[in-house]
């Protein structure tokens, strides 16, 4: 089982956080920050397991994480993940969000946190891997984007023209802030399938 | 109309939304809180409109704001109104969001149920996901029962899509609510075998999760994942069944001899690392579930540690990672295998990764070896002084402790060495295992006698600088050694050089800053070298010192009576009270030492940790009763005394018994004598209960002896460094002096409580350095040391501990949809409501009325519903409605009764495919053929439960294949029935029948190798051996197992078998396959491996042996080339491979032959010198028969096709001649076994 998937950036900033189990929003935060604190302090090349932090489960359950330019992808699962198989489903899951927002960097994580959602949960389903098939993955996306704007249709349409003029008239927002891409190779694991 | 929407939607678009609201917090980063908190004001406005459109916007914002830490459960109506939209786009904003925040305690859940259950039927499978993935994050108990049969039936959907949700959310409803869990399994089992993978993969998912927290429950389907894991390509799926496998073969060791193959060839041939790995780790599970015994197996723990050298020789840190962790389960049970790899383990301990060199010290535990351990700790030590963390630097400690005390001190030769390590250790700062490190000197020093002047002169002295330990007074903290260090000077105080001086030091005023146990500890230790002093200045007849000392006291004392600790004043004004009256019989010049030091006379003996929960409560012993009665309630309970070394658990006194006569008072007294005195740490106040000290036990106490070499002198206060280095020396000499001795003289005997075989055979060069007895610790005779450890009682997958095997009883099936689901009742309450009419005789006219009744409120609701409710979930009702009531009750029955078949007959079925020799007969379905079982069939459909109606839409295509399961399903029943009865009169037999059974009759020779396999075709690169099988539950199948074995120096891969079907027989392929296309052989096979495959065929006829055509080809790969290759072969399937063993009892067969229905035929065979017993045997195996009966040179046989022939076998043989009579049902069938079991002997 996956107990929370958590993306932060080097800073700690929570950019998406999903609890397969209930806490309250300021054990969520304190878990966040356990987290970060555990994550960041590790140097690049060492390994991306880590044994639990005390707020989730303890030793019980391990974290897996990735680091991609400014960004920390980490699973905390339990015994009955294959420590390997879920370092390649955050290889999918970063791939696949890189497929759908075509290129993806930090802030589209940040502006679309639904989006982030919806991709993820035809992922993982309530803590457990629902598909790792990335090209299911994204066809069932977007046949649920195309439902999204075939609703919205001619009353949607004022409300995208407004908000590309938003951001046009805030030059700061798509250009100067990126921090880069994500689209690291994977070394040394052989994919699934 | 359309400009009205416009309208609204150029309003709403200067509303804020989630992008806004992101550049809004972006842009205030000084003012967070507040721009929030103004948000906050703007989204509650919005929430308060009609616009669902404006709600939705607001919600998602409120999404975002709830990742960031705010709680946002304010809004849990707004989010269902949300989630009710009928847009996919605000609906999937609802669910999101609840996903988020919705947890069992919030309220309006109970509010969703309905609108949850409308979305799950929805036309549009994306409604149906996205609440499926909501209710995976928030289902409650109360959602699970509600909806458990409406995502059941999603079970069973058109589209995989939803298909896989509803398979993967059913874990969930299990957890919430267990009952669903029997009624649910058998559709979740189908769904093993779902033709799209990904159905497959989550059904795979949620059993191998039920499985790992209760694996017996499953292993009746080990089969099937057998199958799977063979025929499998998806690595999400093996890994899961690889992983399932590696928990149920601690439970049944004949599937792991089955597993090693595949996964040996797996091992060999993936190439994903993550496969490779857990191939591995299962692997190691079959290993340690087969422990010993097996050696051929050696081979495969090599393979093993061989490929987890390369894994932790890899440069990529996760395979080193995983490579160790692996290798660390290796060591429990073959540690000799990772031994030779220590190298590569030390090295790993220099890793700058901190997991790894975690994982690396849990191996060293394994590594060490008298030889090593001195080097291997002060390695360790190294790293505790460069350690930063204290986590880490903690767990160095608590490794070194292990390692040096693992399995009785057995690897330290130097005791002195290791209490200077322990002395080294207190050093640490701020470590939270000061408790750890006591007990170890304090264990030490009990149980090893030869050491205690040592210890008590390194006590003595952390005594004297104890200020250096004070500075961390918490618990646990490093402190707790001066506990150790007091005590051990006080109790063998008679080894101290200077006690005065450290009596000194335990009286100095800073003590009283430390905790109060240890201020006890510090008193009561006082007093016992008080004794010693007195002693040592009256032999000395210095009476100046002794009057000295006793004023020391008196003068220090006081400080202690005065602390705020109970323990500690009492026992100070005891002792001071004492030491009073000590002074003034010093001043009348009395000698006074003699009779001080018999206060503490005596010696203790250590107690097993467990010993005084194991001593069994004497008859008529009340531990619960009063010895007193209590004292008012209102008394404070807060100055209890802490106990820190006995753990011992309060006891409650609750009962208020309190009459209780003398005898039962002298017998309290006498077992609290006794346990005090088995207690080390209860101090005896009086030298009288020594007497009792020598009850029974003690004088059995083992004390180990190793009486080897001289002990080292070393003068002074060494470190450990310098022991390293004299063990050095010290060994060096001795090797060379041994080898002088060697030839003249034998190797005096080891002692004889350590294990010769431990640690590797050089150490018995190794002789400790020190004379030692390790004294073993007492345990009440009889009591073995154990650990009770209790499941978790809050574990939620208890409930799920559920017997899946059983059958479904009338009060298990998922709670249906009643007509009313506001009003939220238990299932069991819903029915009773709904029966208005009252009490019928029958449970199930009872029921049956209900059910009418419940389908006339149908038709009235269905009025109302229909506009909402959608096609086909329509048409499926009416289409249930529509059946006369007689066809919709025996579907209930089957329904109802199909769990308990199949998995009854899995059960069997496990046990035959997991042995290939015939199956012994509990094992087996017994199947009589008599007309009592009739009868008792005719009652099996009547207690069978009924389901109300519309608990499965069930397509009704279906309902065909049904019957005939039902048909199959009362056979089962009957065979279980029978079975039963024969369990109760045969019980006693059952061990001699078994043995008649297999044909080896118990006294006589050993038989000869047999098999069945014999070899279908063969060339220069590959061989293949075949063995046909009946298959028990399916009349018509039969399976051919088939062993590849590539002979060649090439890769054998893409291996295709293909059989030219006739009429008779067919090769069962996949849906979608033409009835031409081979089927792949799921494995390549490299150079020199075999492998197993299994092939399904339809058979329609029995009677006479087939013989068919068949093909394999390959692709022969070597370094340079590859070839496409062909073998021919033809496969003979003979009347024989229709038969399966099936057990008889010889009343049944008597029956059997006397009803007339059998045809008869005889066979001789000449020439025949073959002792009897291996006769039958060969038939036995050879042709699936059983022994019914066997007297002298006669014997009767039996067995039974798959289309249920008996054939019945008379054997007699005399002189060489064996002559057969035989009697079947089917003449021709007969015929063709009797050829062919005459050509079996013609063979020999």
């Amino acid at each position: 089982m996956i107990k929370a998937i958590l993306i932060f950036n080097n800073h700690g900033k929570p950019r998406m956080s999903k609890f397969y189990e209930h806490y309250t929003e300021d054990t969520e935060q304190q878990i966040i920050r356990e987290t970060f604190h555990l994550v960041s302090k590790r140097d690049e090349n060492v390994c991306n397991f880590l044994e639990g932090g005390l707020l989730i489960g303890g030793s019980e359950n391990k974290l897996i994480y990735r680091h991609y330019a400014t960004l920390y992808f980490v699973f905390c699962v339990d015994s009955s993940e294959s420590e390997l198989g879920i370092l390649d489903l955050i290889q999918v899951f970063v791939e696949t969000l890189d497929k759908c927002f075509e290129n993806v960097c930090e802030l589209d994580l940040i502006f679309h946190l639904d989006k982030v959602h919806n991709i993820l949960a035809e992922m993982v389903m309530g803590g457990m891997v629902l598909e790792t098939n990335m090209s299911e993955i994204i066809t069932q996306v977007e046949a649920q984007g195309k439902m999204e704007k075939s609703e919205a249709g001619i009353a949607g349409a004022p409300a995208r023209a407004v908000s590309a003029v938003k951001n046009m008239n805030l030059p700061e927002m798509p250009k100067n802030i990126n921090i880069g891409d994500i689209s690291i190779k994977v070394p040394n694991l052989p994919s699934f399938k | 109309m359309a400009l009205k929407i416009v309208k609204g939607s150029i309003d709403r678009m200067f509303d804020k939304n989630l992008q806004d609201l992101v550049r809004g917090i972006r842009n205030h980063k000084e003012d967070e809180a507040k721009y929030i908190s103004t948000c906050i004001d703007e989204i509650k406005q919005e929430l308060k409109q009609d616009n669902i459109a404006v709600k939705a916007n607001a919600v998602c914002k409120l999404t975002y704001l709830q990742m960031l830490g705010y709680d946002v459960s304010w809004a849990a109506f707004n989010i269902v109104e949300v989630m009710s939209s009928s847009k996919f786009t605000f609906k999937r904003i609802g669910y999101l969001a609840a996903s988020q925040c919705f947890h069992e305690g919030t309220d309006v859940i109970m509010l969703t149920t309905n609108q949850i259950r409308k979305d799950l039927s929805s036309p549009n499978q994306y409604d149906t996901g996205v609440a499926l993935t909501g209710l995976s994050c928030f289902v409650t108990p109360d959602l699970a029962r509600d909806l458990a049969n409406d995502i059941m039936t999603l079970m069973s959907h058109t589209k995989p899509y939803i298909r896989k949700k509803a398979v993967l959310i059913m874990y969930k409803v299990f957890l919430k609510y267990p009952e669903s869990l029997r009624p649910a399994f058998p559709r979740l089992k189908e769904k093993l075998e779902d033709p799209d993978p990904g159905v497959q993969s989550a059904a795979v998912n949620v059993i191998c999760e039920l499985a790992r927290r209760n694996p017996k429950n499953y292993l009746s389907l080990a089969p099937l994942f057998f199958k799977l894991m063979t025929s499998s390509t998806n690595n999400w799926v093996l890994i899961k069944i690889i992983k399932l496998f590696g928990a149920l073969t601690p439970l049944e060791p004949r599937l792991g001899k089955k597993l090693i193959e595949p996964l040996t060839n797996l091992i060999h041939s993936t190439s994903a690392m993550s496969l490779l790995y857990e191939c591995v780790n299962t692997v190691i599970a079959v290993l340690i579930s087969l422990s010993s015994g097996m050696p051929n197996h050696s081979a495969s723990i090599q393979l093993c540690v061989q490929k987890l050298r390369i894994l932790i020789e890899d440069s990529d840190q996760n395979l080193k990672y995983l490579g160790l962790l692996a290798m660390s389960k290796i060591l429990k049970t073959h540690p000799k295998s990772v031994q030779s790899h220590k190298d590569l383990i030390l090295q790993c301990l220099d890793d700058k990764d901190e997991s790894i060199r975690l994982r690396a010290l849990d191996l060293l535990y394994g590594m060490v070896s008298k030889k090593n351990l001195m080097e291997i700790v002060k390695k360790l030590m190294l790293h505790v002084d460069k350690a930063e963390g204290t986590t880490y630097r903690d767990e160095l400690l608590t490794k070194i402790i292990d390692i040096c005390s693992q399995s009785n001190y057995q690897y330290i030769t130097n005791f002195e060495w290791y209490i200077s390590i322990l002395v080294e250790l207190t050093r640490l700062e701020g470590t939270r295992h000061g408790h750890l490190i006591a007990s170890q000197m304090l264990d030490v020093a009990i149980r090893v006698k030869a050491i205690r002047g040592f210890a008590v002169a390194q006590m003595a002295t952390l005594l004297d600088n104890a200020h250096l330990l004070t500075g961390n007074t918490q618990r646990n903290g490093i402190c707790e050694v001066l506990y150790a260090a007091a005590w051990i000077c006080g109790e063998f105080s008679e080894h101290l050089e200077d006690p005065m001086q450290t009596l000194e030091a335990m009286l100095r005023p800073k003590v009283a800053t430390l905790p109060g146990h240890i201020q006890a500890v510090y008193v009561q230790n006082a007093a016992k070298l008080f004794a010693t002093v007195l002693q040592k200045h009256e032999g000395e007849t210095d009476s100046q010192a002794a009057q000295e000392t006793s004023q020391l006291l008196i003068d220090r004392l006081p400080l202690f009576v005065q602390s705020a600790n109970l323990e500690v004043q009492e026992r100070a004004s005891c002792i001071l009270q004492l030491v009073k009256y000590i002074q003034k019989l010093q001043q009348k010049n009395v000698e006074v030492a003699e009779e001080v030091t018999a206060l503490f006379a005596g010696e203790l003996n250590p107690v097993a940790p467990k010993a005084q929960k194991k001593v069994p409560i004497p008859e008529g012993l009340d531990l619960d009763a009063w010895i007193n009665e209590p004292p008012s309630e209102s008394e404070s309970e807060d100055e209890k005394p802490k106990a820190v070394f006995a753990k011992e658990e309060p006891k409650h006194y609750r009962s208020r018994n309190t009459e209780v006569d003398e005898k039962e008072l002298a017998r309290r007294r006498e077992v609290r004598k006794q346990e005090q005195a088995n207690n080390p740490f209860y101090i005896k106040a009086s030298p009288s209960s020594q007497k009792v000290y020598d009850a029974p036990g003690v004088e059995h106490i083992p004390v180990v002896q190793i009486d080897l070499s001289v002990p080292l002198k070393v003068p002074g206060m060494p470190m450990s460094d310098q022991y390293l280095k004299l063990e050095e020396e010290r060994q060096q000499k001795e090797k060379a002096e041994r080898k002088k001795k060697e030839k003249k003289k034998k190797r005096e005997k080891r002692g004889k409580g350590r294990k010769a075989d431990s640690g590797p055979e050089s150490e018995e060069d190794i002789t400790p350095a020190q004379h030692v007895d390790i004294v073993t610790e007492e345990m009440p005779e009889n009591a073995l040391p154990s650990d009770d450890d209790d499941k978790d009682p809050n574990d939620p997958h208890r409930a799920l501990d559920i017997d899946l095997d059983k059958p479904l009883a009338d009060s298990e099936k998922l709670p249906v949809r009643t007509h009313r689901p506001e009003v939220l009742k238990s299932p069991a309450e819903d029915r009773v409501s709904e029966s208005v009419p009252p009490e019928t005789k029958k449970k199930s006219s009872k029921e049956k009325k209900e059910k009418k009744k419940d389908k006339e409120k149908d038709r009235k609701r269905s009025k109302e519903e229909k506009k909402k409710k959608k096609k086909h979930k329509e048409v499926e009702e009416e289409l249930l409605e529509s059946q006369p009531e007689e066809p919709v009750q025996s579907e209930e029955t089957k329904e109802a009764a199909a769990p308990p078949t199949s998995t009854s007959a899995e059960a069997s079925d496990l046990d035959f495919w997991l042995s290939s020799a015939p199956v012994p007969p509990a094992a087996q379905e017994v199947t009589v053929p008599s007309s009592a079982v009739e009868t008792s069939s005719a009652a099996v459909p009547e207690s069978e439960p009924d389901e109300p109606k519309d608990t499965e839409p069930e397509d009704t295509k279906s309902s065909k294949h049904k019957k005939k399961k039902q048909k199959k399903e009362k056979e089962e029943k009957e065979k279980k029935k029978k079975k039963r009865h024969h369990h109760h009169h045969h019980h006693g037999e059952a061990g001699g029948e078994d043995s008649v059974q297999n044909g080896t009759v118990e006294e006589e020779e050993p038989l000869p190798p047999m098999s069945n396999y014999s070899v279908l075709a063969e060339n220069s690169f590959i061989k293949m051996v075949y063995d046909i099988q009946g298959n028990h539950q399916d009349e018509s199948k039969v399976v051919v197992s088939i062993i590849f074995e590539n002979k060649s120096d090439s890769f054998l891969k893409s291996m295709e078998f293909n059989v030219l079907d006739s009429l008779n027989s067919k090769l069962q392929r996949p849906e979608g396959a033409g009835p031409h296309d081979g089927l792949t052989v799921p494995f390549q096979l490299p150079p020199g491996v075999s492998n197993e495959a299994r092939f399904v065929f339809s058979v329609q006829s029995i009677v006479m042996p087939q013989k068919l055509k068949g093909t394999l080809t390959f692709i022969v790969k070597s370094d340079e080339s590859s070839t496409h290759e062909k073998l021919d072969f033809k496969l003979h399937f003979t009347c024989t491979s229709y038969l399966i063993t099936t057990p008889c009892y010889s009343d049944a067969y008597a029956k059997l032959l006397e009803s007339g229905d059998l045809k008869g035929s005889s066979l001789r065979l000449e020439g025949i010198n073959m002792p009897f017993h291996h006769l039958l045997a060969r038939i036995c195996f050879h042709h699936h028969f059983s022994v019914v009966e066997r007297i002298d040179s006669c014997a009767s046989m039996y067995s039974r096709s798959i289309q249920g022939h008996h054939v019945c076998l008379l054997v007699k043989t005399s002189d060489q001649t064996v002559s057969i009579d035989a009697k079947c049902d089917e003449p021709s069938l007969l015929g063709n076994v009797l050829d062919e079991l005459k050509q079996t002997f013609s063979k020999c």
